[in-house]
């Protein structure tokens, strides 16, 4: 479990209805149950209206942390939108930080409109692999949509994220948490959701330094 | 969540991670609150909700009160039976209170009343920014802020055990990083419930008689500057004589613990953390002053704090000698806005003149070439399949078919979002909760001067319930002319979805007959339509006629909220673009759909140079299809 200074600066980006809020909190639960502080950091308000949404996951060991990282100091970007996870990059990366993103774009309201271009995406995915350590590209809405519901993407990037490594999470972690807190009938789809993006994860690492 | 919410749970000892709003009512439910009611407004719409899942009409009545003047009224009636009571607000709904409490504060209290109110720095899900703290110092009663998430829960009990020891409403204020951020919450025990309400005869609870009743308000805070001084919310950490010590409350106490962490400064400089801001402390404030004499106060979002502190300094010539307080009024920290960490650290750079760089001078270059065009905005927008989408649609081309320059009047709700593109910049004007139809209704009365153009004003169904109906009732007495547009959603939507009077349920899940909009309507003696917006045709053209007509139409508009209904029902249509028919650039249609419609399930596709729809975000509303000239859009049923 190399890199894993504490405290731990986790941060979830995306856009308003992909679930950022929901895996912060999950996270955070998983290691406040293994005896660890934990706090989450939200922006939100309006953002269910298709704005960028950030969640900030800071782990530490008993004093609290601040529920917002100071920018440069983020460790690990878990993106459910390339360009949501270069706007993160910008602000919070540095040389250390490890990088997560799903490939699928979603697009802002006015590259619909046709007022703007969505950014060339191959061009944001060399761009992240740049600026972080490390970096994955997981097609996670795609392997979502062939569940049949796109609204699994955020628990394939959980299973990607235990799948990555970088942090002492295992399924079997998730599997207590998504049993407390999660309704029932949605266990089954979640957990296979999870164990996608751990699949996932193996066929995609970009090894840099 | 499935089983009994761990909010309820009666073991003490358990660590949850908590919502701040969720750690309040966990610590109002340690306190034995009683009655809890509420206006939705973020950041404070969850105390209610978290409250909601211990509710009991035998032991706790929690409810969404129909405004936050009303709530607090609830809640008074409360305390004035004996019981322990909250209400719950964002910083606009203070303003609407405040009437009320600028005479409950004279009148006192009789079980324990705590107000509590969520300030939204920054506006993120706000129509403003406000500091509500000058408004305890200007009602004389006493505040507290909460610093943290183990805070949020302590400082409950505490401010209802301090409201029933002067006999008066306290203000507890928290801020959005912290009611909506979360962090682990130690629970303490939950107290039995019991004792019976009750009025005791001869007592009273009237602001008369006043200079009598405002004395003692003044003296019970003159106590309480002498009393917060052993508060446990006022602590002090740092070296005995140190080179500066921040001053600080709220949300600014974790991010100024965070720059002495990132500046290695712990050694140097102390942290003063209030948590009784109004009274200051007397002792305790002295002690501390005595300690150096550089001060940054760090706080949101208003120099409250800093120009108090400047106060009890003239106040004392003996700490005089020297002293220096620095902050927003210095310059040190920006004048407006919410705080972020960056805020202490940068002013802390400053003031000790430390170098400290975040990262590497090539790391940043590196961002810069890097990233540079490739990170775009993203604007706000009506959700896919929200029915204010077609609203507006219909008013925008309505308007434009009338052809006199109609003017909208905007309210406060989701549907605010009509000033910008996403609902067609049809709104023009924007100020509190139902000024929309109160705006109109003064527009309404210039005709006889010679307005020529036709007025609209758009409310929400819970705004309507909220504050627009006496602008309503204004506008019908005083023989106004205007449209007025109801976009019935069914819920409080902005908020999350809470029931309002208008839904037939309320917040502890009992059924109860929906007060309808239109009934209310109609007893003014006004006109009323009522449609769903997804027939556009049909809403274009009695938009269009209701424009032409005299006196006050109220056109509502009725469909349920498209994420209410997509968790209740799911798609209702699956939509597909069938690219025979859709011609794409060699249409004359210029992109029509999603140039000019802007729903986010509806995109176009460089590559077939084609409409598509988006399936990951399309919600099968199915109003898209209608639009397309060339009707290539076609929808199925799911």
């Amino acid at each position: 479990m190399s890199g894993f200074k504490l405290p731990y600066n986790l941060i979830i980006a995306g856009v308003g209805g992909q679930g950022n809020v929901l895996i912060s909190q999950l996270i955070a639960r998983v290691f406040i149950r293994k005896g660890f502080t934990a706090v989450v950091g939200e922006t939100y308000g309006v953002s269910q209206r298709g704005g960028s949404v950030m969640s900030h996951v800071r782990i530490s060991r008993e004093r609290v942390s601040a529920p917002i990282i100071p920018k440069g100091h983020g460790d690990l970007i878990l993106g459910l939108e390339p360009m949501e996870s270069l706007r993160i990059l910008r602000d919070f990366g540095n040389p250390g930080i490890f990088t997560l993103t799903n490939t699928r774009p979603v697009e802002p309201i006015d590259v619909i409109s046709g007022n703007l271009a969505y950014p060339d995406l191959p061009a944001i995915m060399r761009a992240i692999e740049t600026l972080s350590n490390q970096a994955w590209f997981v097609p996670a809405s795609k392997l979502a949509l062939e569940m049949g519901n796109s609204l699994f993407t955020n628990m394939i990037m959980v299973g990607a994220l235990i799948g990555a490594g970088k942090l002492p999470l295992t399924e079997q972690n998730f599997v207590d948490i998504l049993h407390q807190y999660m309704p029932d009938k949605t266990f089954e789809d979640n957990l296979a959701a999870i164990r996608k993006g751990i699949a996932a994860i193996e066929k995609t690492s970009v090894e840099k330094r | 969540m499935k089983h009994a919410h761990p909010i309820t749970l009666n073991e003490p000892g358990r660590v949850e991670l908590l919502m701040g709003n969720e750690a309040i009512a966990r610590g109002a439910l340690e306190a034995g609150v009683r009655v809890a009611a509420a206006y939705p407004g973020n950041p404070s719409s969850e105390i209610i909700e978290t409250l909601a899942k211990a509710a009991d009409p035998a032991r706790l009545h929690v409810q969404w009160s129909v405004n936050e003047k009303v709530a607090l009224e609830v809640a008074a009636g409360a305390s004035f039976f004996g019981l322990r009571a909250l209400a719950a607000m964002k910083q606009n709904g203070l303003n609407v209170a405040y009437d009320f409490l600028t005479n409950l504060n004279l009148s006192g209290t009789g079980g324990g009343l705590v107000l509590i109110v969520c300030d939204d720095p920054g506006g993120i899900s706000s129509s403003n920014e406000q500091d509500t703290r000058y408004m305890a110092r200007l009602t004389d009663i006493p505040l507290l802020e909460v610093a943290g998430f183990e805070d949020a829960r302590d400082m409950i009990p505490y401010a209802f055990d301090l409201s029933e020891a002067i006999g008066s409403v306290v203000m507890v204020r928290s801020v959005t990083r912290i009611s909506h951020g979360r962090g682990p919450v130690r629970y303490g025990p939950l107290p039995e419930i019991s004792g019976t309400p009750r009025f005791v005869p001869g007592t009273t609870f009237v602001p008369f008689p006043i200079l009598t009743k405002h004395q003692k308000r003044h003296d019970a805070i003159k106590r309480l500057e002498r009393d917060f001084s052993d508060a446990p919310f006022n602590t002090y950490t740092g070296p005995d004589t140190p080179d500066l010590i921040i001053v600080t409350s709220g949300i600014g106490y974790l991010f100024s613990q965070e720059s002495l962490d990132l500046l290695n400064l712990n050694g140097r400089v102390g942290i003063a953390r209030l948590g009784t801001t109004w009274p200051l402390p007397e002792k305790w404030l002295s002690d501390i002053l005595a300690k150096s004499q550089r001060f940054l106060v760090v706080e949101e979002i208003d120099p409250f704090l800093e120009g108090n502190l400047n106060e009890f300094i003239g106040r004392h010539p003996s700490l005089q000698r020297g002293k220096r307080v620095f902050g927003r009024q210095t310059g040190h920290i920006p004048d407006v806005g919410g705080l972020t960490p960056e805020h202490p650290l940068a002013a802390l750079k400053t003031l000790l003149d430390i170098p400290y760089k975040t990262r590497p001078d090539s790391y940043e270059t590196l961002v810069e070439s890097e990233s540079a065009g490739l990170v775009i905005e993203r604007a706000l927008g009506f959700c896919p399949g929200c029915p204010h989408r077609a609203s507006f649609w219909s008013i925008k081309n309505a308007l434009a078919k009338d052809g006199r320059g109609g003017v909208v009047t905007g309210d406060i709700g989701c549907y605010a979002m009509s000033m910008w593109p996403s609902g067609y910049q049809v709104a023009k004007t924007l100020q509190a909760m139902g000024s929309g139809a109160g705006v109109a209704a003064g527009m309404g009365v210039l005709g006889p001067m010679g307005k020529t153009q036709p007025v609209v004003a758009v409310c929400g169904d819970s705004t309507f319930f909220h504050a627009a109906i006496p602008a309503l009732i204004n506008a019908r007495f005083n023989a106004s002319n205007f449209v007025m547009i109801i976009v019935d959603n069914s819920a409080t939507a902005m908020t999350g979805f809470q029931p309002h009077p208008g839904t037939g349920m309320t917040c502890m899940g009992q059924p109860v007959d929906p007060v309808e909009i239109s009934d209310i309507c109609h007893s003014l003696g006004v006109d009323v339509t009522i449609l769903d917006p997804f027939n556009l045709e049909e809403t274009e053209e009695t938009i269009l006629a209701a424009l032409r007509e005299k006196g006050i139409q109220v056109l509502i508009f009725k469909h349920m909220c498209a994420l209410i209904e997509f968790k209740k029902a799911g798609r209702h249509y699956v939509m597909r673009v069938d690219s025979k028919k859709c011609i794409g650039e060699a249409c004359g249609c210029d992109r029509y759909c999603t140039r000019v419609f802007r729903c986010p399930g509806l995109i176009w596709d460089p590559i077939s140079g084609k409409a598509r729809i988006d399936e990951a975000i399309c919600t099968g509303c199915g109003v898209c299809a209608d639009i397309c000239p060339e009707n290539a859009i076609t929808r199925e049923e799911a």
